[in-house]
């Protein structure tokens, strides 16, 4: 893909790899069995070993061992059998054991990648390089107090994945969808609950500018991104300064930068004089990870269907295009939604399409004016399938069906009962839509005239009409056929 | 009466002798007696008092009810202070008991108080303790070192202070000051005891073990120390035999094996012919003596001082004023904070260690030290594995030389690194040692011969101690 971006001078084209950070989801940290519950008070869930008192020991979680391998197999990467962990030593207020245990030459998983999709259709494959387990460090507040940084150690030692992506990515767009991917495949395995704002998905984004066919140009790092939106703003920033730099002769300082929110404008947070030596070195408290194939393959057995292999049975199995089976499979709550319908409904696979139709449509309107996911839809699956079952049927019509939709998502009621309640039942007996007809023509002798003096266009006119005088119950095909009929005489 | 053993005292005690109270007054006069040792750092009558008191209601049948003993303040303890003997610890209050003096205490023990030792065990002297040097007993002029860096625990224990003591040894730190003291120290195999409450000095060296003064008394606080812990990842899950109850002096037919390397040209005539009465006395006994060769011997000493001071430089990280222990008063940055607290907390030698740790670990020089230590520690391991092929104990002496003067070697690092030359072979393998008295210099002063055998043969060489120290002459 040739993503060029159009400088002053010249055209450019971007290089971009991510390393993401994704927080395991799982109850208790990566090496101590204090909680990770998001948003306890300060400092409520750390061990003696987080918050490295002398001759505390760490303690592998095996669970997030098992989380990792799961990740890895999700992402098609080599799972190693021989994995080591090492310590990664630097001082701060945050990090209590003056360094962070992670993995640093022998990582658990190694290559792997994941396809991209965009809407035209295409896709990408985007290589990804290594996984490593690693712990988070504490939160250091700095504006409790104007004097004061206050640290809390609830997040020290939650277990981490660091995915590394190979620099496969040429634009902000790209990136956005591959962090979607991502973050997509990781809610399928459920591995990491995916929550951006919470920060248990977190991006570093390395990017560099060259012209066509020149070597790769230096590269500066933006740390910490933690929202799509902030991924692309960021980027397309950093791509602009950079041509701007080069372009009126300067050079790119290898750099890590900070994205300002507020302002949209990326700057450093040091250079590379100050760049730590970290002094990884394998830790000596924990032995070598080493696991068996039978543990590789035990979870292997435990992989859900993921995204593309969704995409793929929506596409054979209800002729699906790619563009709706890609909205239904990015978020997996949605996809398990459209799913459930048919497993109530086997006979509506070939209305699949209706079915997409109504999903992200009328539900996701009322889901996201009222603020609801779609795991918590009042709406169940089951009752979706039952109104349109109605509507295919032609107990009811489309335009009664959202009526009965709205007052479903009111009041969790199924359709049937709402139909019944209301006495909607679609008027399908001829005779009594024929006596409809007559009382409209008649009393709109003038327009019958023009309509047979040429004008057609006021069939809309009587169809609405009639549609009134039945209080929308008419089968609107019926009506229409007979309104025709009638006016043709 | 006389108390000496932990054997003999625990008969007098059950059979009524001599009541809890007394024995622990005892002792605490002892300590009161002998305060210009400087063998313990934390020593409250009260606390002993109360711990009595308690220990009165337990279970007659606990293996070691009511035995006083001495704990290297390397220990956490949750009723006492823990200092690693250094300022920047000064007063630190665990909330927590480690594993092994947890199972001491679960046991029945006594704890009379923390002991000294070099700060954050790094010595053989116990000079470089922020409590002042401690004093070996056996000096008449109080002018010698104990060694180090449990010299706290091996005084005490060597001056009847207390029955029984912990120590830990990462390059020898038991069986050197055991040696010098003139009693037994044991270093087991790494692994067999949990590490977990241990302020970590070398993680994949440091190993807690025992001050005893007879093999006896050894094998008995061996056993209670001993188990598996899932706190830390690197204990071992093996059965622990009851050393005590199996001790035997049979060593017929077992073969002894005498390292060549270990044969210096420096080492006093009065050493190797306590190396050779050794031998004779096992060849007396029916063991077969078979001379080996570990060849990568003279590696071992440079490759310790790269891999403990590197592991060192990275555990001492922790301490550093944020969240415990002391912080520097001068009002300054985050940064300079750090400056400041480390400076000022600790001492010139852990200092010194911090320095090499971080050297040898940084970009660029990694692959030439820490890399290549790794190496040559495997060369070394590989070595004992290949001869226990051919013999069942390793003897060689525990020191190069006997207890030195305080401040004799102060100025001159290198030669203090070299006491431990012929204990860190065995602790870079985590093989367990033992040393044992045997023998003093013309100016008597107690000398120790140490015997090594394969990982978790503990009894192996508790026999063997326990036939040499019955059959000395």
């Amino acid at each position: 893909m040739n993503n060029l971006t159009k400088g002053n001078k010249f055209e450019w084209e971007t290089v971009i790899g991510l390393e993401v950070h994704a927080q395991i989801k799982s109850n208790s940290k990566l090496f101590s069995s204090s909680s990770t519950k998001f948003g306890s008070n300060p400092n409520s869930q750390v061990s003696l070993v987080d918050a490295a008192m002398p001759g505390m020991l760490p303690v592998i979680n095996e669970f997030c061992i098992k989380q990792a391998v799961k990740t890895g197999l999700g992402l098609n990467a080599q799972i190693n059998n021989f994995s080591i962990f090492d310590r990664k030593n630097y001082f701060y207020a945050d990090l209590p054991q003056g360094y962070q245990i992670s993995q640093y030459k022998d990582p658990i998983v190694g290559k792997g990648e994941i396809n991209i999709d965009f809407k035209d259709g295409k896709s990408k494959k985007i290589r990804i390089i290594r996984l490593h387990l690693e712990q988070d460090a504490g939160k250091s507040l700095h504006d409790q107090n104007p004097q004061k940084t206050y640290v809390d150690l609830n997040r020290s030692g939650v277990a981490l994945m660091e995915i590394v992506s190979e620099p496969d990515l040429s634009s902000s767009e790209e990136a956005a969808l591959y962090i979607s991917k991502l973050r997509s495949i990781l809610m399928y395995l459920d591995t990491c609950d995916g929550n951006m704002q919470e920060g248990s998905l977190r991006a570093d984004v390395n990017i560099s500018v060259k012209k066509p066919n020149d070597k790769l140009g230096t590269r500066c790092e933006i740390k910490n991104l933690n929202s799509i939106k902030f991924i692309k703003q960021a980027i397309d920033f950093e791509v602009k300064r950079q041509i701007n730099v080069l372009e009126e002769g300067g050079t790119i300082e290898q750099n890590t930068l900070l994205f300002d929110t507020q302002t949209g404008k990326t700057r450093p947070m040091r250079s590379k004089e100050e760049a730590h030596d970290y002094r990884y070195f394998p830790d000596p408290d924990l032995l070598p990870l080493e696991l068996s194939n039978e543990f590789i393959d035990e979870i292997k057995n435990e992989i859900p269907e993921l995204p593309d292999q969704r995409k793929k049975r929506y596409a054979g199995d209800y002729k699906l295009s790619n563009y709706d089976s890609s909205v239904l499979t990015s978020e997996k709550s949605v996809s398990d939604f459209f799913d459930k319908v048919i497993d109530h409904h086997n006979n509506l696979k070939k209305d699949a399409k209706l079915i997409v139709n109504w999903i992200t449509s009328e539900l996701f309107a009322l889901l996201k004016k009222n603020e609801i996911d779609i795991s918590n839809s009042p709406v169940s699956a089951d009752n979706l399938g039952k109104l349109i079952q109605l509507i295919k049927s032609d107990k009811i019509s489309g335009k009664i069906a959202k009526e009965v939709f709205e007052e479903m998502f009111e009041s969790k009621k199924s359709p049937e009962d709402i139909v019944q309640e209301k006495g909607l039942i679609q008027v399908s007996d001829t005779k009594k839509i024929e006596n409809i007809v007559e009382v409209v023509l008649n009393s709109n002798q003038d327009k019958v005239k023009e309509y047979k003096s040429g004008k057609e266009k006021l069939l809309g006119f009587f169809v609405g009409q009639a549609m009134k005088e039945s209080k929308g119950k008419a089968n609107p095909k019926i009506l229409n056929d007979l309104l025709v009929k009638k006016l043709k005489q | 009466m006389e108390f000496n053993s932990i054997n003999e005292t625990i008969n007098k005690l059950r059979n009524k002798k001599i009541s809890l109270k007394e024995l622990s007054e005892i002792f605490i006069k002892r300590i009161i007696k002998h305060k210009d040792l400087n063998a313990f750092i934390y020593f409250n009558e009260e606390l002993i008092n109360n711990q009595v008191n308690k220990i009165k209601k337990l279970d007659d049948n606990l293996p070691l009810k009511g035995i006083p003993l001495g704990i290297k303040d390397l220990f956490c303890t949750q009723n006492m202070p823990t200092t690693a003997g250094s300022k920047i610890l000064n007063n630190f209050k665990p909330t927590y008991e480690s594993f092994v003096t947890k199972k001491l205490l679960n046991s029945g023990a006594l704890f009379l108080g923390k002991t000294n030792l070099d700060e954050f065990a790094m010595g053989s002297s116990t000079t470089t303790s922020f409590f002042g040097n401690t004093i070996n007993p056996v000096s008449k002029k109080n002018d010698l070192v104990p060694g180090g860096s449990s010299g706290g625990s091996a005084a005490a224990v060597a001056a009847k202070l207390c029955l029984g003591a912990t120590g830990t040894d990462t390059g020898g730190s038991i069986r050197q000051p055991a040696s010098f003291c003139g009693i037994v120290g044991m270093k087991p195999t790494y692994g067999l005891c949990s590490r977990w409450g241990i302020i970590a000095f070398s993680s994949s060296l440091d190993q807690a073990g025992i001050f005893a003064n007879n093999v006896e008394d050894t094998s008995i606080l061996m056993r209670e120390i001993s188990g598996y812990d899932a706190n830390d990842s690197t204990s071992a899950n093996v059965k622990i035999p009851d050393y005590f109850k199996n001790l035997k002096t049979d060593i017929k037919d077992k073969v002894i094996g005498i390292p060549k390397e270990y044969s210096l040209s420096e080492i006093p005539d009065e050493i190797n012919n306590m190396w050779e009465k050794a031998i004779k006395i096992f060849e007396k006994g029916g063991a077969k003596i078979k001379y080996i060769s570990l060849p990568h011997t003279k590696y071992a000493l440079p490759t310790y001082y790269i891999i403990a001071p590197a592991e060192a430089s990275s555990n001492l990280a922790r301490y550093d004023g944020v969240k415990y222990g002391f912080r520097s008063k001068k009002n300054v940055s985050l940064d300079e904070m750090y400056e400041e607290t480390r400076s000022e907390g600790f001492g010139k030698e852990v200092k010194r260690r911090i320095l090499i740790g971080t050297y040898v670990l940084s970009a660029g020089y990694y692959d030439a030290y820490y890399l290549k230590a790794q190496k040559v520690r495997k060369l070394i391991s590989n070595d004992f594995k290949e001869t226990f092929k051919e013999c069942d104990i390793i003897l060689t002496p525990t020191t190069p030389s006997a207890a030195f003067r305080i401040g004799e070697k102060e100025d001159d690092p290198i030669k203090m690194y070299l006491n431990d030359i012929f204990t860190v072979p065995a602790s870079l393998a985590g093989l367990p040692g033992i040393s044992i008295p045997f023998g003093h210099t013309r100016e008597n002063l107690p000398l120790g011969v140490q015997l090594l055998s394969k990982h978790f043969d503990e009894q192996n060489i508790l026999n063997a101690a326990y036939f040499l120290e019955k059959n000395y002459e």
